[in-house]
């Protein structure tokens, strides 16, 4: 692991965004606005304030995670992956500047996000606001470490759009969102317990809930961190400097 | 600059499989340090497959690929060979100086060097602008440019004229002549016969084998063809003769 070539990597990235301006306006903004909207199709700040703390976790969860199965995939198809296996770089600095270059983006998201949240929809937390905010970038990144491990088992680009509703959308419908959790049949509870959002989404609602950082909340931050970190390791043994 | 004995390149007995198809069939050869070896055939025949299998990339399933002393793949070879692909490869949403520079970050190269290899290949004026924009020439120069930093002992570049106007090539192939006079191996593949003359050996390939390994001068004799194109015809047909 070399901290110098995840760090060029992740500048290398953000170069790459900053290139593109609609990419990075839609990034920052797009959960905003879907908070937004949210807040009116409730129609009551009650409701908003209980629905909320969820879609903070899942909204920049499934952009990151598209964003990025999309950006490796391009790696990996275009010829610079091949090139990149062949100099001084080790897997692990290019997903770590993956993860640097998107974690930095999710943060202005859900800073963004959370912001406008709290000043003008009517959120209300009884937690920190920073630990709000780190619990939804943790999240974040968890979405951009699924996102590198899922574009190892897309050939196209079209795969890789097919593996948000297959991967995103039954975490974000088990996650206790929809319905509690304790009330699924014991098949889909295992599922959703087994479902690394369904921890983040907890964890967010127990900060709005309360201010102590009890062992439970504890718990769910390491198991979001664990499976990040779990995934990146898997997206870099999928990574191969010999391919057939 | 070599810290090794002998050949720059060894391949022996080299077999390469990709799905039901044997791509490289048994083949051997070896490259002299300090001199440009072409790579000729038609498209199909192998030559990128045997290019990736000098750089280290490609999973083989029989032989060996020594370079620079060496197990082809080997990590202390990383920053010891220049690698350009048949599709260029840079990042088309970068400028050409910011692509290299990350790549010149990844190889420790020095801070000169992204201006020392964009001057090289002739894009000085356009290295502000994003590589998507290029022309198809201009692009695949950007690519080499990458192959070019840091100090490369052995350049592997997989068709780096295709699709540049005849000025363009000559200065490249001088380009080449002088790294190759201060020392540097290249193993350059075309499927241009013209360009076969400029080089010191040709290896010519087609179905996976090697047909010829030879200097132009000596294919020319012993096919009794005038150019390089007859020769390689004569070859085949001796080949197919014998089959």
């Amino acid at each position: 692991m070399n901290v110098t070539f995840a760090l060029v990597t992740a500048r290398r990235i953000l170069t790459q965004l900053r290139h593109d301006h609609r990419t990075v306006a839609m990034m920052v903004l797009v959960p905003t606005l879907l908070m937004v909207l949210l807040r009116f199709v409730f129609n009551t700040e009650q409701a908003f304030s209980a629905a909320a703390p969820a879609l903070l976790a899942v909204f920049p969860f499934a952009i990151m995670f598209i964003v990025t199965s999309i950006t490796t995939l391009r790696e990996r198809t275009t010829a610079t992956l091949e090139r990149l296996m062949t100099l001084p770089i080790g897997k692990l600095d290019l997903l770590f500047g993956y993860a640097i270059a998107f974690g930095l983006v999710a943060m202005a998201q859900v800073v963004v996000a959370v912001g406008v949240s709290l000043a003008w929809l009517g959120l209300e937390i009884d937690g920190s606001i920073w630990l709000l905010v780190l619990i939804a970038v943790l999240d974040a990144l968890l979405g951009t470490a699924l996102g590198l491990l899922a574009s190892a088992f897309a050939r196209t680009e079209f795969q890789a759009v097919q593996f948000m509703p297959a991967i995103v959308m039954p975490q974000v419908l088990l996650c206790g969102l929809f319905a509690p959790r304790e009330s699924m049949t014991p098949v889909l509870e295992w599922l959703s317990n087994v479902m690394p959002l369904s921890y983040a989404v907890e964890a967010l609602e127990s900060t709005t809930r309360s201010n102590e950082l009890g062992g439970t909340l504890v718990r769910d931050l390491v198991i979001v961190a664990g499976s990040a970190v779990l995934a990146l390791i898997l997206g870099a043994a999928t990574l191969r400097r010999r391919t057939p | 600059m070599a810290n090794y004995s002998g050949h720059a390149v060894v391949v022996e007995g080299l077999r390469v499989r990709r799905g039901a198809r044997v791509v490289l069939r048994d083949i051997g050869f070896s490259v002299p340090p300090g001199s440009i070896t072409g790579l000729l055939g038609p498209s199909g025949c192998g030559k990128t497959t045997l290019m990736r299998s000098v750089v280290g990339v490609q999973i083989v399933e029989a032989g060996t690929v020594t370079v620079l002393g060496q197990p082809a793949g080997s990590a202390v070879l990383r920053d010891k060979i220049g690698y350009a692909t048949q599709n260029p490869s840079v990042y088309a949403d970068l400028t050409v100086a910011e692509s290299l520079r990350y790549f010149a970050s990844i190889l420790r190269a020095p801070a000169g060097d992204v201006s020392r290899v964009i001057d090289e290949v002739g894009l000085g004026t356009h290295a502000d602008h994003i590589v998507g924009e290029l022309s198809g020439g201009q692009l695949s120069r950007a690519s080499l440019a990458v192959a070019l930093l840091g100090r490369p002992e052995l350049l592997v570049l997989d068709e780096p004229t295709v699709g540049l106007d005849p000025v363009l090539r000559e200065e490249l192939w001088a380009l080449f002549r002088r790294l190759a006079d201060r020392g540097v191996t290249l193993l350059v593949s075309s499927h241009v016969m013209d360009e076969a003359a400029r080089c010191e050996r040709l290896l010519l390939m087609r179905g996976g084998l090697i047909l010829a390994d030879d200097t132009p001068a000596t294919l020319r004799t012993m096919t009794g063809a005038d150019d390089l194109e007859q020769a390689f015809l004569r070859l085949v047909r001796q080949q197919e003769a014998l089959a």
